[in-house]
């Protein structure tokens, strides 16, 4: 207890303070900005961290990235853009629900839920960190195959009405994964000579070229013609009803602990952990047929889970010195260049260290819900700016937002690609989500398949035999085959149904 | 008539002296090949901030990362001969030739000097049997090919170079253990953990976190001398008797056609930060293997890098190109 108030001193520092303010106002302004993530809020704060106190740094890091998880959320409610990858899962549900009025249930309810989220995964980071470590250093290429796998099957979830669409959608997503330098070998695979294609598709360019650009291209074929519909009813109270809330408790929970394991796990981050809760809510869900058209449940679990994603991802990351997500990554290198080596002894070296980071992290999470009002607000106005200029506005951030992940202009060619052709694709009803999916789990399920196979010298039994690799077997191979034995098992009801009736 | 051409040419001489001592008059950009946040990054800030403080004017470092680093290697000569745009090679520029990933190779790049070396060494989990590294080559040599797997470093990569070498210079076959391939070394040491794999090649700093967590120990350090912050762990040599350097390094390159004053401004800007105080302090706490040479050690050292690349890819069979 007494590390929690050597703790609790080191966080209530003027500097310390005044640093958590600034970079929640940074945070949330890079997260509402399309295409700027949350990793990339967190790298352009690394010169700055670089010269602060070790606390300084790291509350700088972990507030920023709260904020701009929650932020990502406001563009996709008011613009159908989400700000953040984190964000994509939900943002159709968020934009219908605004749509039809109903600001608090989509952006209040993704930011308490966001709060909650971090709180949630806070806690279970400070009281669950070595159990949940020592659960996530089990994991080797198999589990990381299954689970990968388990997500890429989830897009059938997330697929929409028409599931041949979304398979196709998906298959896109996986071809483009599979561009440039072969793994194992080294190859070059589809590069046709393009030195820049042998970096792969960028995932970021993609988001914003799949979600920014082709929304973009729809509003500008839209122009004039349906300017009055343009208005977006944005009226309503920023905050859900405490009924609407409490009804949600169980999408939150599930939300925030999936969030948190998900994002234990090295090497899976928020995205994926919104994705997974996104597909589960669903199974889970009062009205699942909501999903995708305005969904307030939709937005509970997958709000919650990408917050909580960030709690959880410090834990391998101070366990193990093993990064959770790519924000982490950037947190043990701070760590380690202000003299703290993560590992199991920092719990006893530097526990003061350890609980100020629990500070923060409540903290942040609290500080979030009135700045996110704020933001709420001001993304209220920034929405009643006439479309000709806002417009412009968001495709200079969007082009800016993928040059700025690798300063390389090729990185425009491939948001432009993919803007025309997503754009086409929601045309005729093929939905985007997948495509997204694919691209980003395609490359985790390939890599670990080859890892696996490499390791275990081609032998297929070993997907299997290890515990936790055959319960993600076997339950992946259930997801797969449910569609089919349900169809089977009501046609055979439906052929003895009529008989029993007569 | 003659008087005038030679003032004129003491004119355009001296003005052109004068041109020389005023680099650098604006803003130098330093290209990192690899993502910001990462180790290349943080060593290629710490300099830049050093440079700064050299050269009077500020050091911009822009990451262009992706390909393995072959897009922001190939800027790095594709980019005006000014003196004004630099790069921070590393190891990794000496494989794209032999990859057959472009046509740069080791030797084109114009050496500035050399910051950083980190040395591999030979991690095994803490439950293994092997005791030392001779006794690990015993049974690698003893056991058909395949039987035991490394990981810790991607196919072709500097730390996979170093200990294909390392079982060459020992007298077992390059191929005899399978490589699993991870991006870095944190997966590896986690596949390792995991009880996946029975080796991780990577650097002891690397490694530090699973040391104290006795999840792995370092057998053997490819490196002249033993490295000061981990006094237990044997060279190469000492463990095997045959001396046996390898790992991955960084420094800072140009374009070829710098002019010759802007590039020796440059190396003693380089090689006087690299020797700083601060400089070698940071590269300690952060656990890189600090060795400053000059252009012209840099440049030696370049070209043997491209012939010791080429012929371990040629034996691990991932090279493109013949020898």
């Amino acid at each position: 207890m007494t590390a929690f108030f050597d703790g609790l001193t080191l966080v209530m520092q003027a500097d310390v303070l005044v640093t958590i303010l600034i970079s929640a106002a940074f945070g949330l302004f890079v997260g509402m900005v399309p295409g700027l993530s949350a990793t990339m809020a967190v790298a352009l704060l690394v010169p700055v961290a670089f010269t602060l106190s070790p606390v300084a740094a790291l509350a700088t890091i972990i507030t920023c990235s709260a904020m701009a998880m929650f932020a990502g959320d406001i563009p996709a409610a008011f613009l159908r853009i989400p700000g953040t990858p984190a964000s994509a899962a939900y943002t159709y549900d968020m934009n219908d629900l605004v749509r039809s009025g109903r600001l608090g249930d989509a952006l209040g309810m993704s930011l308490l839920c966001s709060a909650t989220g971090g709180i949630l995964g806070a806690v279970i980071l400070m009281f669950g960190a070595p159990l949940l470590a020592d659960f996530a250093i089990n994991f080797s290429s198999y589990e990381y195959f299954w689970l990968a796998l388990l997500g890429l099957s989830c897009a059938t979830l997330v697929a929409g009405d028409d599931a041949l669409k979304g398979w196709l959608s998906l298959t896109i997503g996986l071809f483009l994964s599979v561009i440039g330098l072969d793994f194992v070998t080294g190859i070059q695979r589809y590069t046709f000579g393009v030195t820049n294609l042998q970096a792969g598709i960028g995932f970021i360019s993609v988001m914003i070229g799949a979600f920014a650009l082709s929304e973009l291209f729809r509003k500008a074929t839209g122009f004039g013609e349906k300017q009055a519909e343009a208005r977006l009813g944005i009226s309503g109270a920023p905050l859900p009803r405490m009924r609407t809330l409490w009804d949600q408790r169980n999408h939150i929970a599930r939300g925030g602990v999936i969030g948190t394991l998900i994002g234990a796990l090295p090497g899976a981050g928020a995205d994926i952990a919104a994705w997974v809760a996104y597909a589960v809510s669903k199974r889970f869900a009062k009205e699942p047929e909501r999903f995708g058209r305005g969904s307030v449940e939709a937005v509970a679990g997958a709000a919650t889970a990408n917050n909580a994603a960030l709690s959880g991802s410090y834990v391998p990351t101070l366990v193990f010195g093993i990064p959770g997500d790519s924000i982490t990554a950037i947190v043990v290198g701070v760590l380690i260049l202000k003299g703290i080596q993560p590992g199991p002894l920092v719990f006893v070296n530097s526990a003061d260290m350890v609980n100020a980071i629990y500070i923060v992290f409540l903290l942040a999470n609290i500080l979030l819900v009135p700045l996110g009002i704020a933001a709420i607000y001001l993304g209220r106005t920034v929405i009643s700016i006439r479309d000709a200029i806002l417009y412009p506005v968001i495709l200079l951030l969007c082009l800016y937002g993928a040059y700025a992940v690798s300063n390389n202009t090729f990185e425009l060619w491939i948001v432009l690609a993919t803007g025309i052709l997503v754009w086409i694709m929601q045309e005729n009803n093929y939905p985007a989500a997948p495509l997204i999916l694919g691209l980003v789990l395609g490359q985790v399920v390939e890599q670990n398949f080859m890892s696996s196979l490499i390791k275990a010298d081609g032998n297929i039994i070993n997907f299997f035999n290890r515990p936790i690799a055959g319960v993600l077997g076997v339950l992946t191979l259930v997801v797969w085959f449910y569609p089919l034995m349900a169809g089977t098992i009501r046609r055979v009801r439906g052929t003895a149904g009529p008989t029993d009736q007569t | 008539m003659l008087k005038k051409l030679a003032t004129s040419a003491i004119v355009l001489a001296i003005s052109a002296g004068a041109a020389m001592a005023e680099f650098p008059e604006k803003p130098i950009t330093l290209i990192v090949p690899w993502a910001a946040g990462g180790g290349t990054d943080a060593v290629a800030r710490i300099l830049a901030s050093g440079l700064e403080k050299e050269l009077g004017v500020s050091v911009n470092v822009v990451n262009k990362p992706g390909g393995g680093s072959v897009i922001g290697h190939s800027e790095m000569l594709t980019t005006n001969p000014d003196g004004y745009t630099l790069g921070f090679g590393t190891a990794e520029l000496s494989t794209f030739y032999w990859a057959g990933q472009s046509e740069i190779k080791a030797t084109d790049f114009n050496p500035i000097a050399l910051v950083n070396f980190d040395s591999g060494a030979f991690h095994v989990p803490t439950s293994s049997d092997w005791t030392d590294v001779a006794a690990a080559l015993e049974e690698i040599k003893a056991q058909p090919a395949g039987t035991f797997k490394v990981s810790g470093t991607g196919t072709g990569a500097a730390y996979h170079l170093a200990f294909a070498g390392f079982l060459k210079a020992n007298g077992v076959d390059p191929l005899a253990v399978t490589l699993v391939p991870s991006q870095g070394a944190a997966p590896g040491f986690q596949e390792l953990a995991a009880g996946g794999i029975d080796v991780v090649l990577s650097s002891l700093p690397e490694g530090m976190a699973m040391m104290q967590a006795e999840k792995s120990k370092p057998l053997a350090v490819f490196s002249e001398e033993r490295i000061a912050a981990f006094p237990d762990v044997p060279t190469a040599e000492e463990a095997t008797g045959k001396p046996f350097a390898g790992g991955t390094w960084r420094g800072v390159v140009g374009p070829q056609g710098l002019d010759p004053e802007v590039a020796k401004t440059l190396e003693d800007a380089v090689v006087k930060v690299g020797n700083s105080e601060e400089f070698v302090a940071f590269m300690n706490e952060k656990g890189f293997g600090l060795r400053v040479r000059g252009s012209e050690a840099f440049g030696e050292f370049l070209a043997e890098q491209h012939v010791q690349v080429g012929s371990i890819m040629n034996d691990l069979g991932i090279a493109q190109r013949k020898e």
